[in-house]
């Protein structure tokens, strides 16, 4: 089961903070700081995996932002390398060549799709089209609120 | 792909002047969130950031409040306060808003006001209970976007209490039509079954409904559900075997949609999923794993392609692999994958093969010879992450032939490590190894010392303790215990002469307890000389309060020269006064006791002598005191596990900084009781207390695996020889120079062969060669050795004569010696036997001896029975005997009404618990299998009488077994009542109050009151266990209680005849006997096990009681030591 997942930027400015299992405010601001410290030490051709008390840390980096996400010991950690990859591509499927500044700007659209990436810790859906049916199905509703079309086209 | 990603993430910078490019459409830079962002960045400062944010928040509050504001400005407004608030600023005024929204707003905006929520609020928030009706109201939309909202939210936070409003609900979204529904739902369950798993109990066929969805997703979304259920009961689900090996069958086989592929690779995840499933049904099954072989054969062999995530899937198939029963063919296919993840030279893929190699090496040590030479190399990798997992790797390979090099190789690694977690973890293992494996005593004490100044004060109080307990219980041979105490005085004195300022207060306080009872050993040494480099320690500024009180009784237990009595005054005065109170109790003693000679040879009688302290630690002396004060209203006492349990519940606050506080003042008593059996100390991570286990809870699933090898289990073992003939076989490593590949024991045979390589590769083969020195020639054979729970608690025990018998006769003994106790049972009482015909349920205690003896008070009914014989018939009757004799008749003619159904099983002797002229009251106890029956004998001599009767029990469930308690007896007859006791709360001894009140049909009601005793033993059974299932259950209990009880002496097997006194008197199972420890299972009558670990220790038999009910070991270890204590 996955612990919880940190987006943030190489200056070590938070992004995104999913948890997935409760956690007090104080035991987040000590894991948000030692991630960061953590994964920002590392040197480049080093390996992606860190432990971090009973829990392991993958952690990957793309452009300019990090993906650090925590699973539980039994955990396959290249499998949860590829979690962060999906929803890497989950993000730049729907924004369309991905930046920074779109998951800045829009975070609230990137936790909706990580909601449907992820539901409790656990993979909820793996393919692409159906979480970005399901988002922007969701979205529609921005333009237009009459509830019938877009249930044809998120269930259908 | 991911190069694209990368790309696109590196042109940023352009794209920070936000202007018309492609993607910056939906950059919403214009609205108030985009201005505040654009704000901060151009801010330089914190304190500006600061500011800025207070001013957004207060604006944003004044906004949230206003009546004007609309549900899509509120939507707005919450996503800049959750942007605050990621930034680090509270924003709690807008939680009840975000509330607000999800309740009132339509779907875009209840959708923002539920994310709000989630991050805002934890589970514990009382703001949550307002969500409780939305969440409801939502569920049972009609708008599926509604649902799965709600759904989402659900399994983010939700307060535990409140999920039986809702579960109904949930439940029912396992029938909806649409697949996202029922997948959500299913994820949902999962999260309430981790959470309060009680209450989804009664929806598991619905589970196995999901399961067979015709939808994969659902499928998929089940498999949490059933790997969770899976892991804590693996027996229940072996049937769902075959159903688990189809569906991967099917999808390694790709005939799943295409939706489902990621990178051309049919469901990675679903597949992950499945092999972790399987590897857990197929552990230590043969029939389970066999269903699965060729489906495993199968995904080794389809995920060939090049990618991350084929090398997932092949990593998982190979733990998988070496989890369930083994088959060679398989096995030889992991161990090349493995060998392809080590030689990888992508570096996720190395550090991966050497998990993999960590966690097979036990059971295939040749594996790690042949690819000895990288891991070589990993030592000296640049990354600290490979390096400690290369660590761990010769953590499981030390044996006593490479210790020395492996723990300095730990010990460099510790130098360098910045990380509290590996440190703690990694001098727990060294000290681990250097007991087990340490070769001499110098270098014992040396490393010793590395541990405790590398390891700090964050390191676990059991090392220390655990040292301690070492030198002081000692080994086999005094002189040696001798030498290793005098040179670890030697080596603390020449440490504080140099700088011990430097040395963690945990180090210091060892030298401390060192130098006061062991100082006296070298004899040129003046203890004032010690006192002296002691008092050096309380000057200085860094040593805590907890050290100096070490340092005041270090010196208490040295004063006894004429020149350390005048350093230690000096001392006591200055610290008599101090503002610490132990501080100030400490240096009182020692004012004392310095000052009066005659006091101080009484406490401390010269020459440190060791003479244990004999602790009666059920302090039976006391239970008149504690009846007494019982009665007069005090509470009963709790155990310590019992009332940190409460107290961790009514989250007080943690009592734990107080443990070690104490120092020792006059005995090593109290380190001695901190002992841990040695069974857990092979297990990867620190023997720690039973409390302390089940909190680190998911590191413990590969502790399990190491600990379950020491129960041995050799069929499965020996079955491993051919397989490991075959991995013999080398992969040719590109790494390794031409001419070293040959033999694999060439390389570590001490005496490498002599190659034309360059220098640096001949170091590392000299290295190789010490550090897997003792590998090759133990193979299977090693296994074995390692497996056995006789773990050396230093080298030279293994010279003692104890481990010289092998253990094929050792675990033999205990059935002879049962046997014939029983034979010499039956040889002396029945030639006493009278053929009297009343006598037939003490003749059935004689004819089946096994069966349940019968235990009054704490002894043995057979005993008793016997003894009447003994007195009452053959012999000579004196007068006063002739009155024994009537009342054991009487006892007779009661025991012919006894049950029928109840004559088969031994009773208890029959006590009288009340008379007078009409009605005669007696009972006794009778131990069925699986209950104690109470039967009471009424003996009515006079008219028939109208009688009531009554029987309670603080701790004990009695209920009548036939008749309604309201009934008659007729005159002149013996009526019998029965009850069926169960335990309610185990104490030592259990007390039934009863009362009866009868009516004469002259007369009228009287009543009266009698009281039974029943003892413990009576309600324990034996609990026939394997050695497998003992080691499993062991690690499953949460009380436990420790202590050391005599040992019956006797010569030749002290510790087996210790058991079977126990056995006897206490009706225990011994699992088995291995060496000086021994495996012994109860259970409280039919379901409440209770396991106890024994080792012989310094002459005394350490047991550790651990069982799943509270009380229970306590209370059974009480018996014990009444058991042996009668011997």
């Amino acid at each position: 089961m996955m612990r919880f997942l940190l987006l943030f930027s190489r200056q070590g400015r938070l992004r995104l903070q999913k948890w997935f299992t409760p956690m007090t405010e104080r035991e987040k601001k000590k894991i948000i700081r030692d991630m960061t410290t953590l994964v920002l030490a590392r040197q480049p051709r080093t390996c992606n995996f860190l432990q971090w008390k009973d829990l392991k840390i993958i952690y990957k980096r793309y452009a300019s932002l990090y993906f650090c996400l925590a699973v539980e010991n039994q955990e396959n950690e290249l499998l949860a390398l590829e979690v962060i990859h999906r929803y890497v591509e989950l993000l730049d499927k729907y924004f369309g060549n991905v930046c920074e500044l779109d998951i800045i700007f829009n975070f609230e659209k990137a936790y909706f799709i990580l909601d449907e990436f992820l539901m409790g810790g656990e993979i909820q859906e793996t393919s692409k089209q159906m979480v970005n049916r399901s988002i922007e199905a969701s979205d529609m509703l921005q333009e237009d609120d009459s509830s019938e079309w877009y249930e044809v086209e998120l269930f259908g | 792909m991911s190069d694209v990603v990368e790309k696109t993430l590196t042109a940023l910078p352009s794209l920070l002047s936000l202007d018309s490019q492609p993607g910056s459409a939906k950059l919403s830079s214009t609205s108030k969130l985009g201005n505040l962002i654009r704000g901060i960045t151009e801010l330089t400062s914190k304190h500006e950031e600061e500011k800025l944010i207070q001013h957004e928040l207060s604006s944003i509050k004044e906004q949230v409040s206003s009546p004007n504001t609309t549900m899509r400005q509120m939507r707005e407004l919450m996503v800049r306060a959750v942007y605050c608030e990621m930034l680090g600023y509270e924003a709690s005024f807008s939680y009840i808003h975000a509330i607000k929204l999800a309740q009132q707003g339509n779907v875009l905006e209840k959708r923002v006001g539920y994310l709000a929520v989630s991050l805002f609020l934890n589970e514990s928030h009382e703001l949550l209970l307002l969500l409780v009706n939305t969440v409801l109201k939502d569920l049972q939309s009609t708008n599926l976007i509604e649902v799965c909202m709600a759904l989402t939210v659900v399994c983010q936070i939700f307060p535990k209490d409140m999920i039986p409003a809702i579960l109904p609900i949930v439940e029912e979204k396992l029938n909806h039509p649409k697949e996202i529904i029922r997948r959500k739902a299913v994820l949902a369950l999962h999260k309430f079954y981790l959470i309060a798993p009680n209450q989804v109990q009664h929806i598991h066929n619905k589970f196995r409904k999901a399961l067979c969805d015709k939808d994969p997703g659902v499928m998929t979304a089940s498999l949490h559900i059933y790997l969770q259920l899976i892991q804590e009961n693996a027996e229940a689900y072996k049937d769902l075997t075959a159903s688990f090996v189809t569906i991967l069958k099917q999808v390694v086989g790709g005939k799943l949609p295409m939706d489902f592929n990621y990178h051309s690779v049919p469901a990675p995840w679903l597949q992950i999923q499945l092999l972790r499933i399987l590897s857990l049904l197929g552990k230590n099954d043969q029939r389970t794993s066999e269903v699965m072989y060729e489906v495993l054969d199968e995904s080794l062999r389809r995920a060939e392609m090049n990618h991350n995530i084929t090398y997932a899937i092949l990593y998982e198939c190979v733990k998988c692999v070496y989890t369930i029963y083994p088959k060679s063919d398989l096995l030889e296919k992991a161990a090349t994958c493995i060998g392809n993840f080590v030689l990888s030279p992508k570096i996720n893929l190395k550090y991966l093969g050497l998990k993999a190699l960590t966690y097979v090496v036990q059971q295939d040590p040749k594996l790690a010879l042949q690819h000895q030479m990288t891991i070589i190399e990993c030592l000296d990798h640049s990354d600290v992450i490979i390096k400690r997992e290369v660590m761990e790797l010769l953590f499981r390979i030390t044996n006593a032939q490479n210790v020395t090099v492996i723990v300095e190789k730990m010990l460099d690694f510790l130098r360098l490590s910045k990380d509290d977690h590996t440190t703690v973890d990694l001098a727990g293992k060294v000290a681990e190894l250097a007991e087990k494996y340490a070769p001499d005593n110098e270098w014992f004490i040396q490393t010793m010392n590395a541990v405790f100044s590398l390891g700090g004060d964050m390191m676990q109080p059991e090392i220390p303790n655990g040292f301690l307990k070492l030198l002081s219980e000692g080994f086999d041979s005094e002189e040696e215990d001798r030498k290793l105490r005098l040179f670890a005085v030697n080596s603390y004195i020449s440490l504080l002469q140099g700088d011990p300022s430097k040395l963690p207060q945990r180090f210091l306080q060892v030298i401390c307890w060192v130098l006061g009872e062991y100082s006296y050993l070298k004899d040129d040494l003046e203890p004032a000389v010690v006192l002296r480099l002691l008092t050096n320690l309380l000057d200085m500024k860094s040593s805590s309060s907890d050290t100096r009180s070490w340092v005041l009784v270090a010196m208490t237990k040295l004063c006894w020269s004429e020149a350390a009595v005048s350093v230690a005054q000096q001392v006591a005065e200055t610290y008599s006064s101090s503002f610490d109170t132990t501080l100030r109790q400490r240096a009182q003693e020692l004012q004392h006791l310095s000052r009066d000679s005659h006091l101080y040879s009484r406490v401390l009688p010269p020459g440190g002598s060791l003479e244990p302290v004999e602790v009666d630690s059920s302090l039976s002396f006391l239970d008149g005191f504690v009846s007494e004060a019982l009665s007069a209203g005090a509470a009963p006492y709790k155990p310590l596990h019992q009332r940190q349990e409460e107290l961790s519940r009514s989250k007080a606050l943690s009592l734990e900084p107080y443990g070690l506080s104490l120092p020792i003042s006059t005995s090593s008593c109290s380190i001695t009781d901190r002992q841990s059996p040695t069974l857990l100390s092979t297990s990867s991570g620190l023997s720690g207390d039973s409390t302390d286990f089940s909190h680190r809870g998911s590191s413990t699933t590969l502790k399990l695996d190491g600990v379950k090898r020491i129960w041995g289990r050799e069929g499965y073992l020996a079955q491993k020889e051919p397989v490991e003939e075959v991995a013999q076989v080398e992969i040719p490593s590109p790494l390794r120079p031409p001419g070293q590949q040959g033999d694999a024991d060439s390389c570590h045979s001490k005496t490498p062969t002599p190659t034309a390589n360059p220098e640096g590769d001949r170091e590392k083969q000299l290295l190789a060669s010490s550090l897997f020195g003792g590998l090759s020639s133990q193979s299977s054979m090693c296994l074995m050795e390692k497996s056995e729970p006789d773990i050396q608690r230093f080298g030279r025990k293994a010279k003692g004569q104890r481990t010289s018998s092998t253990p094929n006769e050792q675990r033999s003994n205990p059935s002879v010696s049962s046997t014939s106790a029983v034979d010499n049972l039956l040889c002396n009482n029945l030639p006493e036997t009278n053929p009297e015909p009343i006598d037939s349920s003490t003749k059935q205690t004689f004819q089946h001896p096994e069966s349940l003896p019968v235990a009054n008070g704490a002894c043995d009914a057979e005993a008793i029975v016997s003894d009447d014989d003994r007195k009452g018939r053959n012999r000579p009757v004196s007068p006063e005997e002739r009155v024994e004799a009537d009342e054991s008749c009487e006892n007779l003619s009661l025991t012919s009404h006894l049950p029928a159904e109840l004559s088969g099983f031994s009773h208890s002797e029959i006590i009288p618990l009340y008379s007078n002229q009409s009605l005669a009251l007696s009972a006794c106890h009778v131990q069925t299998d699986n209950t104690v029956v109470l039967v009471v004998f009424i003996t009515n001599s006079s008219e028939d009488a109208n009688l009531q009767m009554q029987v309670l029990s603080e701790e004990l469930e009695a209920c009548c077994v036939c008749e309604s308690p309201v009934g008659e007896v007729r005159g002149h007859s013996v009526s019998v009542r029965q009850y069926s006791l169960t335990v309610k709360r185990p104490v030592v001894h259990f007390e039934l109050v009863g009362r009866l009140s009868y009516s004469l049909p002259a007369g009228m009601l009287q009543s009266m009151q009698f009281s039974y005793k029943l003892p413990l033993t009576s309600f324990i059974r034996p609990l026939t266990v394997s050695t497998e299932e003992y080691g499993s259950m062991w690690l499953a209990f949460s009380h436990d209680t420790k202590q050391n009880l005599t040992l019956i002496e006797e010569e030749r097997e002290p510790l087996t005849a210790t058991l079977n006194a126990l056995r006897k008197k206490l009706s225990l199972h011994i699992v088995e006997i291995i060496g000086v420890e021994g495996l012994v299972a109860c259970s409280l009558l039919k379901d409440q096990p209770c396991l106890m670990h024994c080792r012989v220790h310094a002459g005394r038999l350490a047991v550790w009681l651990r069982s799943p009910v509270a009380d229970l070991p306590d209370c059974l270890l009480y018996h014990c030591q009444r058991a042996l204590q009668e011997h």
